[in-house]
């Protein structure tokens, strides 16, 4: 018998698993669906301006990048999406449109395609745009609109993360240090000022939860951020609680540590750099919170690390199966 | 379905590394392997497993019959090669073996009658090398699809102090079932096998290592070796089912726990490991002394009328076993020798199986396609998946700028090839050929 037809010769597997690099963005749009969503309803129906705007001026540069630098198109894997939208919720929800349209401009032409586009990004794009807008533009960045504002007045307010720092230098915490600031429950289901995507803790959450079922993340650098940032904070403020609780749960170290630490373009592969990254990112954003002079270390600490990941992953490369280790080698000869 | 281990069966000693969860597609589990009609023809290639290619001992125009010798060599890393069938031998020269790669070989036209040589009869085994030059004599190489023939592994010098044949039944591929219809048809051959083969080379423990998605195999050893009164030392054990646990060198690490180092085989631990339908090949054998002239395969895929276990006659061709199996059902796109995660994809069906051949997967048009390739985004999916600690991504960017100081240190030479990257890669990159390629840039580093 003969086949009219030429068959496909290729080298094996010839069997794939179902996952797309496209999938695996859309996951990561859907795990942010909550917070935004929290964000709407918290600050009103400019949060969906501002994300739009941004989403779409980050799809239409990534297009216009790729056709100008005559590389294949690759707006169809859906992370400008994930940046646009990353970059939203890093600025607050008054900030001036084209403000935040210059950032989207800076994180893909400058940071993602000028240096290769998709994978080859050196520091998160997002965080390098939020970095970028914090030291243009700092009054626009640090004006907090209240919570439900919308609903009656623009009121603008002061971000927790500032009375925090006020509390901390004071020198004495107690119980009563935090009665200005909002409720613990507050702070956790997002009734704060803030950034539009870090202030719903528990949306985040959910997120995250999202994210680790569909195992696009694993649960190493959250924890390895939080957990160490944890430990500092615990032992900064004198082994006081609800200091620590509201440590963790202002600023942007929740959507930092699931969201932005995470990005598998700029952290480690291997386990063992995830920690030392994740460790890291929680050593140097509770440094920056506790001795710096900026309220908020999470994306100076992030994209810190994003530099070091080269040299982590040199030094943390799995030895090749069955490699026996020098000094085992050695204590073997000496037998 | 969660499975209870039966008393008496081990536990992995140790855990695979990484690995991937492939859909099993077992679907011809439960089918009894027929034999199949012998072939107008075969075509016996000169080269069917790893080593020295055989010279054609006949001539056009020689009359054979089943289990006589039409080639063999010298050469101690070989395997005779003998007929499958009876009839005239009408051709000596250049065939093409399903990966494409042309050798010498003899083509055979059957007289239909399968008459068997008359110089068939049981060895005589009295010692240890009597046995090894039995199991040359029978042609046997690998079944579990190597082809690395099997006296070879088995002569293994005294001070490499042998403690322990690792029995291999994992069958990790997809789609085949071959191993495991031997476990539940020829299990008496399996254990006579490995008594034999403990008695000869003085192995004290043996393991026979199954994946825990296959009850029905322990239970049938199981039986089998109350029946024969085997020795305690013989021990069956439950490996999970991830692929690709049927590796050597995995096997050796979840039966043993020791690790076969970089370069080295699994001799060097103490281990011999053995596929399984070899160990009941042995045990036929030395009973009958009927030479490897048919095999077990699994017939399957989405493109195959009816998915069947068949016994094949060697040098059968791929598109008369498919004829065998109800044709195609739908226009082939692709059609594997072998599994889907190692097997090979051959260029025509107009080629023959060989003994290391387990099974002959079609697949139609639409389920052929292969991913489209995109830009690596550093998931670290094939990192994770690579039993061998390996960082493909990173294999890949050195090959493609042809870094081999750094090839070298990170230990390219270890990738077996099993795909498990590739399979899990979300940018659709075709890891293995990167891996081949980055081997060859160091091989031809190393002859300059």
């Amino acid at each position: 018998m003969s086949l009219d037809k030429k068959l496909l010769v290729s080298a094996s597997p010839h069997d794939h698993s179902k996952d797309t690099v496209t999938r695996i963005m859309l996951d990561v749009v859907i795990a942010l669906v909550p917070s935004l969503i929290a964000a709407t309803f918290l600050f009103g129906y400019r949060t969906l301006i501002v994300s739009a705007v941004s989403v779409g001026a980050c799809v239409l540069v990534e297009y216009i990048s790729r056709i100008v630098m005559k590389r294949h198109q690759t707006v169809g894997d859906l992370s400008a999406i994930v940046t646009g939208l990353l970059i939203a919720f890093n600025v607050p929800v008054s900030m001036p449109l084209w403000m935040v349209v210059l950032g989207d401009i800076l994180a893909i032409v400058v940071v993602k395609q000028m240096f290769g586009g998709i994978g080859m990004n050196f520091v998160n794009p997002a965080l390098a745009a939020r970095i970028m807008l914090i030291a243009s533009f700092p009054t626009e960045m640090g004006k907090w609109n209240a919570p439900f504002s919308w609903k009656t007045e623009t009121i603008t307010t002061a971000s927790p993360l500032n009375a925090i720092k006020e509390i901390y230098r004071s020198g004495e915490i107690t119980s009563e240090s935090f009665d200005g600031l909002p409720s613990l429950l507050d702070m956790f289901l997002g009734k704060r000022a803030g950034s539009l995507g870090e202030v719903c803790a528990i949306a985040l959450v959910i997120g995250l939860i999202y994210l680790l079922v569909r195992r696009v993340i694993k649960l190493t650098i959250p924890l390895a951020y939080v957990g160490s940032f944890a430990v500092i904070m615990f032992i900064a403020g004198g082994f006081n609680l609800t200091f620590l609780a509201y440590e963790i749960l202002a600023g942007g170290l929740l959507l930092g540590a699931i969201f932005m630490a995470t990005d598998y373009t700029t952290s480690p592969i291997n386990f063992k750099g995830q920690i030392i990254f994740g460790i890291g990112c929680g050593v140097l954003t509770a440094l920056i919170r506790l001795f710096g002079n900026l309220p908020e270390g999470v994306s100076f600490a992030i994209i810190i690390m994003n530099i070091l990941v080269p040299h982590i992953e040199n030094l943390t490369t799995p030895k090749p199966f069955g490699t026996v280790k020098e000094k085992k080698k050695k204590e073997a000869e000496a037998k | 379905m969660s499975f209870k281990r039966p008393e008496g069966v081990l536990k992995a000693v140790k855990q695979v590394r990484g690995g991937v969860h492939v859909s099993h597609h077992k679907n011809t589990a439960e089918m009894e392997v027929v034999r199949m009609a012998p072939p107008s023809k075969i075509v016996l290639p000169m080269q069917q497993h790893i080593g020295a290619p055989c010279e054609p001992t006949v001539k056009v125009g020689d009359i054979v019959s089943v289990g006589q010798v039409v080639g063999d060599t010298d050469k101690f890393v070989s395997a005779p090669i003998h007929s499958s069938i009876s009839g005239k031998v009408v051709a000596v020269g250049d065939v093409s073996l399903p990966s494409g790669v042309v050798t010498k070989g003899v083509t055979i036209e059957s007289d239909g009658e399968m008459r068997q040589y008359e110089g068939i009869t049981p060895p005589v085994i009295e010692t240890r090398e009597d046995f090894i030059k039995a199991v040359r004599a029978s042609g046997l190489v690998g079944l579990g699809g190597a082809g690395f023939p099997t006296h070879v592994k088995l002569a293994f010098p005294k001070e490499k102090n042998i403690d322990t044949l690792v029995i291999n039944a994992a069958e990790c591929e997809p789609y085949i079932t071959v191993d495991y219809r031997e476990c539940l048809e020829n299990s008496k051959n399996i254990i006579g096998g490995i008594q034999l083969l403990q008695k000869w080379l003085e192995i004290p423990n043996v393991i026979i290592a199954i994946e825990d998605n296959k009850p029905q195999a322990f239970k049938a050893l199981q039986e089998i070796a109350g029946e024969f009164k085997v020795k305690d030392n013989v021990k069956l054990m439950t490996l999970k089912s991830v692929y690709p646990q049927g590796a050597e060198k995995m096997m050796v690490q979840s039966a043993t726990g020791r690790r076969v180092p970089p370069g080295k085989l699994p001799a060097d631990v103490g281990c011999i490991v053995m596929n399984v339908a070899s160990a009941a090949f042995i045990g036929r054998y030395m009973r009958t002394g009927r030479p490897l002239v048919s095999r077990s395969m699994t017939v399957d895929g989405s493109a195959i009328a009816e998915p069947k276990n068949v016994r094949v006659p060697i040098g059968t061709s791929i598109a008369e076993i498919i004829d065998f199996c109800g044709g195609f059902k739908a226009e082939p796109g692709k059609i594997l020798s072998g599994g889907p995660m190692m097997g090979m994809a051959v260029f025509s069906t107009d080629v023959p199986m060989i003994k290391s051949n387990n099974a002959i997967l079609a697949f139609a048009e639409g389920d052929a396609e292969l991913k489209k390739e995109r830009d690596c985004i550093r998931c670290g999916r094939c990192a994770q998946a690579c039993p061998m600690s390996l960082m493909p991504t990173l294999i890949e960017r050195y090959a493609k700028i042809g870094d081999v100081d750094s090839l070298n240190k990170v230990g390219i030479n270890v990738c077996m090839e099993c795909g498990s990257c590739a399979y899990s890669c979300p940018a659709g990159k075709p890891l293995v050929q990167y891996m081949r390629l980055a081997k060859s840039v160091v091989r031809e580093a190393a002859k300059k």
